[in-house]
């Protein structure tokens, strides 16, 4: 199947008054469509760089990305973008926080309207459309934040730490959660995450990125023996162990 | 923000508690006699201060013509409206105070936009803003006076010079304090940097503008009666400057309750509005 993401020899260097840093160095990976794909690496090592410049926040300074063979230059409609937190903004309400997206792209239409609704309905929103942010849990904010990011209809989800500011319990829900919603809609999805059980429970490939300059140390296929596989069954096959085990190894964490 | 939730708390606890219990019926009471006990209290130190204030000059304890005393404050301000000029000294400081008040936001808030969106205009200006805000700007009356002309142009510009700086400053503050990755979040959906400023940074400021307000308000009558001070022949600085000059103590002391007065209504407006903002804005 042909790639929709294609990361070819890129590298990315940050100028301050104390000298260069590399922060990434040749990497190279693909992912297919609809394929689920985690970055792993220790801190600092440049995981949330190498997403900001695949959506096309920032320029590399080598090397290049392409999304569908395109070269990414700026912003693509192509990417949706999940950050750390929510980020839903108080004064909105969770209808208006939904429409944010469409509204930056002036793209709201009638009928974009109508899927905004649709996804809220999907997925157990629509009750809420008129409430506030400060109204709702943890995990119902982030699925209301996924939702404001599909609704632009993206074909890549790119989510960073996406689920990092949450704690454990809810976590782990929401990590079913989204990753049901993600499938459903068919996306394809790259998460960059430090949390090794995370990435593997999720994933149908895990990129292990190396210390700073970061580089691809290692790629894993997960095949883990689940009849119907969601991240919270992954965590109870016997692979899973298996694969935490290497990526630890090759993670290499010293303290 | 904190109304809003205090609001949606209101909401959730209504909803849980569907019966209420008598504890929570004793607590309610007890929290609604603490408030009026509080009040009864002010309201008694007002009135006692005012008694023993008249009682006082009445038994030449202290010396009325110098303390004045409440019957001659009532008095004054019954002579001021019978002369037909008590309104309008009102009148003209209020309108300078608010205009003022009024200019010094719109023009204070226009200028920490421009000055978030270039940052390198704002590196510019820094050594500017950091002399502008720490001279007094009382030091400047007299070359408003000379360029202005005495009169009421001259004591709004006063009032400018005295709220403008620090409008700039508290808002631009604001403005910087805002979570970087909220902007991010613009930006990855292609963002422009004005749709930052509309969806993000001006929302996200309201309690920050808010609370700008608050001390224009105050700094506002600083600067009206400051500049009254200096030039004018109307108002309540002018009659509280008149009054100290011919000894007329019953003058300046009536001037100064209604100044007091007037200075509480704008701020109580000012928490009005923001009650009706945040009301409209969650």
């Amino acid at each position: 199947m042909k790639p929709v993401v294609e990361v070819h020899n890129l590298g990315m260097k940050y100028q301050s008054l104390n000298g260069e840093i590399t922060a990434l160095k040749d990497i190279n990976f693909s992912v297919r469509d609809g394929e689920f794909v985690s970055i792993v690496g220790p801190s600092g090592c440049g995981k949330s760089t190498l997403l900001s410049i695949i959506s096309g926040l920032i320029t590399s300074t080598s090397g290049s990305v392409l999304l569908s063979g395109e070269k990414v230059r700026g912003t693509s409609q192509k990417i949706g973008y999940m950050l750390q937190k929510d980020h839903l903004f108080d004064w909105r309400t969770i209808y208006q926080n939904v429409m944010l997206g469409l509204e930056i792209r002036k793209n709201v239409t009638s009928s974009s309207k109508k899927h905004a609704i649709e996804l809220l309905k999907t997925y157990g929103l629509y009750e809420f459309k008129d409430k506030y942010p400060n109204q709702l849990s943890g995990g119902m904010r982030q699925r209301v934040a996924l939702i404001r990011t599909l609704v632009t209809d993206p074909q890549i989800l790119l989510l960073d730490e996406a689920f990092s500011a949450l704690d454990y319990q809810t976590r782990l829900v929401v990590n079913d959660d989204i990753y049901d919603i993600i499938k459903k809609e068919n996306k394809t999805a790259l998460l960059v995450t430090h949390d090794i059980s995370e990435s593997i429970s999720m994933a149908d490939r895990v990129i292990l990125l190396s210390k700073r300059p970061g580089t691809v140390k290692n790629i894993y296929e997960i095949n883990l023996n689940s009849e119907k596989r969601t991240p919270l069954s992954s965590r109870e096959t016997l692979e899973f162990r298996h694969y935490f085990q290497e990526i630890w190894k090759g993670l290499d964490v010293h303290v | 923000m904190s109304m809003s939730k205090l609001k949606s708390k209101g909401i959730s606890h209504e909803t849980q508690v569907t019966e209420i219990s008598q504890e929570h019926i004793d607590y309610l009471h007890q929290v609604k006699m603490e408030k009026i006990l509080v009040r009864v209290i002010q309201i008694l130190i007002f009135g006692l201060a005012l008694l023993l204030w008249e009682i006082c000059a009445n038994a030449k304890i202290v010396d009325p013509f110098i303390t004045s005393q409440p019957s001659r404050v009532l008095n004054t301000i019954v002579r001021l409206y019978e002369e037909g000029v008590l309104f309008k000294h009102i009148g003209i400081t209020c309108l300078e105070a608010l205009i003022g008040f009024v200019l010094g936001t719109i023009v204070g808030t226009i200028i920490a936009i421009m000055l978030w969106w270039s940052e390198f205009l704002c590196k510019v200006l820094e050594p500017y803003l950091v002399i502008l805000n720490s001279l007094p700007k009382i030091a400047l009356g007299p070359i408003f006076i000379v360029w202005i002309g005495a009169g009421p142009p001259a004591i709004i510009v006063m009032t400018l010079a005295i709220s403008l700086i620090v409008t700039v400053l508290e808002v631009l503050n604001g403005f910087l304090t805002i979570d970087q990755e909220k902007i991010k979040l613009v930006h990855t959906f292609g963002g422009t940097k004005l749709q930052v400023l509309t969806k993000v940074v001006l929302p996200a400021s309201y309690p920050t503008i808010i609370n700008a307000l608050k001390i224009n308000v105050g700094l506002s009558w600083v600067g009206v009666i400051v500049g009254e001070f200096l030039v004018s022949k109307a108002g309540l600085g002018y009659l509280i400057v008149y009054g100290g000059q011919v000894f007329k103590l019953d003058l300046v002391m009536t001037s100064v309750i209604i100044l007091g007065v007037a200075a509480a209504v704008m701020y109580q407006g000012v928490v009005y509005l923001e009650k009706f903002l945040v009301k409209n804005k969650a």
